[in-house]
């Protein structure tokens, strides 16, 4: 059994791992793996999520058991700090010893510190790590505590801005210092740089170029940046973000050839100068280059992975491509090809500028225009894949090479590519994982993989950067119709619509009763406890109906107007709008609950909850409540909950808006509206957030001027941080948005999807419902309004409604031959109230 | 509690002996279910409007020994009629009892006929 040994397990060194696992002779090797850092390998690339609110095992690249599951022996915080070549053994810094057969370097780098003159001091810090990032974010704690604010990113490059975003995201004021004449300079030209500068500026960072620091100016800790120009930026915070160097020490000591800048020195088999000894990632130096970049990188551990088979043929390309898509700070960022002009070639360049949008193109076609040679795309790279497609296939340009970036005008086109199944086979889609359309199309055809989700988990296609997805989906999309097939994500076996299909027959037209959508659409039978719900949601999103309207297919709560409990007795929830209520209502809800004898508590969403109530007595305990005021709470209901909200501006010394009186405004608006699932909200009066608004489906927090506006958090299972749909809007912009978010989250979420999931799903996020919310690039806006309003206006509450009929009050009796109750209720005490007898 | 399980068992038309006469027809929603009181038992009683088909079976849901069928949703599985139980959405055959999501035993079912607008539940004793 041969034995491999991997010094490193960051994300290329876990590639390897990945790929050696996958070769059908695995059971061949023996596969140990060191890493210094104290966790398994992180997706580096999304660090700066670490601040949103990810973990570290949200970024982690594996599940906790995949290596004892594939037989890897790792070893994490132990660094490797000898290899013995003569004797083929390693030893880490403990000094244990390990014999290899093949030894894999996999280290990666670290990141670069320019010898500046006071570099050393407090406050300076590399952003490399996730240990980096919590000593920065405590450091950035400290600061605020103090009042400081201003942090600065030494580096302008690509993670440079990622390490600026991780600050903005810290709540600090960041500044990028780049000593060239432009941002991302290897990437973008001045025009892309330019671009996207004024776009980043936008969000509130500040960019400082041309500027070379001389020394740090403070004591102790970090004062200031001294310009050389003898200019100089006042600054509490530094973190260095100027390049990386290859961790080659090891590799240095026991005598590999070692470029004179350091990189261990390989050959396009990823030999290094010792043919039992591989490097792989940004520790090779290939090319005499270092290659940044994780799809290059998992190039070359497949390339490894292959020689250690005995594919001796295996090799790197002799062209590496560098092109990257990405989002920067919120702005799409792309660059494919030779975007520069490095080659020095005869070329004619085309840019496109629209200052106003904020969208910046470049290309660069041969003089005969017939080739694309490379590009720029700034504020908008939804075109990346097909030029890419063009870039790398040497496919054939259009008659006006122009019409590449500005669109053909005019006319019906399928896209720049036109059908993406006329790409060739062996058409690179996925390049971090090197996946083709040939595997893509070839995973559907062999039956392999039915659906999307199959082809990502059995090609790997579009689980690297994820730029690619799109285009993987149209693949997957264009492969099962040729094939005949259809998918669908149909609701249940009474019909094959899915929810939207059904939402839009609905509506179109205007079916009132289950039953007529059943007879028109379904497949017959009774329909069921999925497809009854969903009906019943529609119809009361689209008609502002309440769940009286037809009782029997309400999800069972629904149908009873409470929640159904652990003995089958109900709780019973009022309204309590923001929160606030007067001592008077206070003093009936606890003379109620005394009367009927029900534990109370208040919940999770700041309202009181009485439970314990008997079938008969939901009717009696509502005609009380209703007599004192209060009105349904829809805790039972797949629709608006609460809208919590923390006492704001009224009462307390740093309010900043009303948040009370907004919130109820809110409740009030929003109360009774049935939807996909449930909604929570939250407005908080600063950015202290008391009402945790950010982890609501709404959040508002007060500013100065006006409310910032976050959409799609979540507590629950997975928590999530509501994003920034709009900043600085007044109380009725706000409606007017979240009007439009909410009507159109329930006119397009899957069946009991929260708006956190469908957020998620939805293809281009945040920046795509800004268009369609803000921009209305639908041209729906006005509908969402006006059916808004519909439900707005024709608000009435449901247990006020039920105990005025006397018909509906029927449903309220647990016998329809007794006036008994449940028998069979048993209820122990607790604590001076009671509970349900446990279940055996 | 297990006892209590033991109040319920199938009754076979043809093993009849009572028909008790629960309650109006009209007083069972369509399409849905309400429960009927029956010596010491609760049995829930269903109207399969669509079919005009009525069924009944135990009100006791046998997974956490709790009165709740008879508020469950109805409707069918290819073809079978069936009762989703409002707690953990269990489903029952109303045809034989048996569980159709699981492998809980099957409950108890009882016939049910229709004359002049009156709903009768069928029993042994």
């Amino acid at each position: 059994m041969k034995h491999i040994i991997v010094i490193g397990n960051g994300m290329v060194g876990y590639k390897f791992c990945e790929k050696l696992v996958a070769l059908p002779n695995y059971s061949d090797f023996k596969l140990t793996v060191f890493g210094e850092e104290p966790r398994r390998a992180y997706d580096r690339v999304h660090l700066s999520e670490f601040y949103d609110g990810k973990t570290a095992e949200d970024l982690s690249m594996s599940t906790a058991s995949w290596y004892e599951e594939n037989n890897i022996d790792l070893h994490v915080s132990e660094m490797i700090t000898e290899v013995d070549r003569e004797n083929k053994t390693v030893a880490n810094h403990r000094g244990d010893k390990y014999n290899y057969d093949t030894l894999v370097f996999a280290s990666g780098s670290s990141a670069f510190v320019p010898p500046i003159q006071g570099i050393e001091k407090e406050g300076v810090f590399v952003y490399r790590t996730i240990e980096d990032l919590e000593a920065t974010e405590t450091y950035a704690k400290k600061l605020k505590a103090e009042g400081k604010t201003e942090a600065a990113v030494l580096g302008g490059g690509l993670l440079g801005l990622e390490a600026a975003n991780a600050v903005k995201n810290l709540g600090l004021n960041a500044h990028v210092v780049e000593f060239a004449p432009r941002l991302m300079p290897r990437q973008l030209d001045q025009g892309g740089s330019d671009m996207l500068q004024s776009k980043i500026e936008d969000l509130g960072l500040k960019v400082h170029l041309s500027k070379q620091t001389q020394f740090l100016q403070g004591d102790k800790a970090i004062e200031g940046l001294q310009y050389v120009d003898d200019t100089e930026l006042k600054v509490d915070m530094l973190v260095v973000s100027a390049g990386i160097r290859p961790r080659d020490e090891v590799a240095k000591e026991c005598g590999l050839e070692i470029g004179t800048r350091g990189g261990i020195v390989v050959n396009n088999k990823m030999e290094t100068s010792d043919p039992n000894i591989y490097a792989i990632g940004e520790c090779a130096l290939l090319n005499s280059m270092i290659y940044g970049l994780v799809a290059p990188g998992y190039d070359m551990a497949e390339v490894v992975v292959q020689q250690i088979n005995g594919n001796a043929e295996a090799e790197m390309p002799s062209a590496i491509d560098m092109s990257t898509v990405l989002k920067l700070i919120g702005t799409d960022v792309a660059s494919f090809g030779d975007a520069l002009n490095f080659a020095k070639e005869e070329v004619d360049e085309i840019t496109f500028e629209n200052k106003r949008t904020g969208i910046y193109k470049k290309i660069n076609v041969t003089k005969d225009g017939s080739k694309l040679l490379g590009g720029i795309l700034v504020g908008d790279s939804s075109d990346y894949n097909s030029l890419y497609q063009i870039y790398i296939n040497g496919m054939k340009l259009p008659e006006n090479p122009e019409d590449l970036i500005l669109g053909s005008r005019g006319g019906e086109d399928g896209g720049l590519l036109g059908d993406v199944m006329d790409l060739p086979d062996d058409a690179q889609i996925c390049s971090c994982e090197s996946v083709t359309k040939g595997q893509i199309c070839g995973a559907i055809e062999s039956g392999e993989a039915n659906d999307l989700a199959d082809v990502v988990s059995c090609t790997k296609a579009g689980t690297g950067c994820g730029g690619c997805k799109p285009m993987v989906k149209d693949l997957v999309d264009a492969t099962l119709k040729s094939l005949g097939r259809e998918v669908k994500d149909s609701v249940c076996e009474h019909f094959d619509q899915n929810r939207q299909e059904l939402y839009s027959l609905i509506q179109v037209k205007g079916y009132t009763a289950f039953d007529e959508v059943l007879d028109n659409h379904g497949n017959g039978g009774h329909g069921c406890e999925l497809c009854k719900p969903l009906v019943a949601s529609l119809m009361a999103t689209i008609h502002a109906d309440t769940a009286n309207k037809e009782d029997t297919i309400q999800d069972s709560n629904d149908r009873f107007l409470a929640n159904i409990q652990r003995n089958g007795t109900y709780s019973v929830v009022p309204r309590i709008p923001g929160g606030e209520i007067t001592p008077d209502k206070l003093i009936a809800l606890g003379e109620i609950a005394k009367k009927y004898d029900l534990y109370t508590k208040v919940t999770g969403g700041v309202r009181i909850d009485m439970f314990g109530a008997t079938l008969n007595q939901l009717p009696l305990i509502w005609k009380e409540l209703v007599e004192h005021g209060f009105e349904s709470g829809h805790a039972y209901g797949k629709s608006l909950r609460t809208v919590k909200t923390c006492v704001g501006s009224t009462w307390c010394r740093y309010g900043m808006d009303e948040s009370v009186s907004f919130g109820i405004e809110l409740e009030n608006r929003y109360r009774g509206m049935r939807s996909p699932h449930k909604i929570k909200g939250g407005v908080s009066g600063c950015i202290r957030e008391c009402a945790e608004a950010r982890g609501k489906d709404f959040g508002l927090i007060a500013v100065d001027g006006g409310w910032n506006l976050y959409v799609g958090g979540n507590g629950g299972a997975t928590p999530r941080h509501a994003e920034l749909l709009a900043e600085q809007i007044d109380n009725e912009t706000v409606i007017k948005y979240l009007d439009r978010y909410l009507m159109f989250y329930m006119r397009t979420a899957k069946p009991l999807q929260r708006t956190a999931a469908w957020q998620d799903r939805l293809e281009g996020g945040i920046e795509y419902l800004k268009q369609v919310i803000i921009e209305d690039s639908l041209g729906i806006a006005d509908d969402l309004d006006k059916e808004m309003q519909t439900l707005v206006n024709k608000f009435e509450c449901e247990w006020t409604q039920a105990i005025n009929d006397p018909e509906m009050m029927k449903r309220f009796n647990h016998f329809v031959n007794s006036e008994d109750d449940d028998d069979n209720l048993v209820f122990v005490p607790l604590r001076d109230q009671k509970m349900p007898e446990p279940w055996k | 509690m297990e006892n209590i399980l033991d109040n319920y068992k199938t009754v076979d038309t043809n093993d009849v002996k009572v028909w008790f006469e629960a309650a109006k027809a009209s007083n069972f929603p369509k399409d849905g279910g309400a429960c009927i009181k029956y010596k010491n038992k609760q049995i829930a009683v269903f109207n399969f409007a669509r079919e005009g088909k009525w069924y009944a079976c135990q009100n006791l849901c046998p997974h956490k020994m709790e009165m709740v069928l008879s508020r469950g949703m109805i409707g069918d599985d290819k073809g079978i009629p069936k009762v989703a139980c409002p707690l953990h959405k269990k489903t029952f055959s109303l045809e034989n009892g048996e569980n159709l999501n699981g492998d809980m035993d099957a409950i108890a079912t009882y016939p049910v006929k229709i004359e002049n607008d009156v709903v009768y539940v069928g029993f042994t004793e």
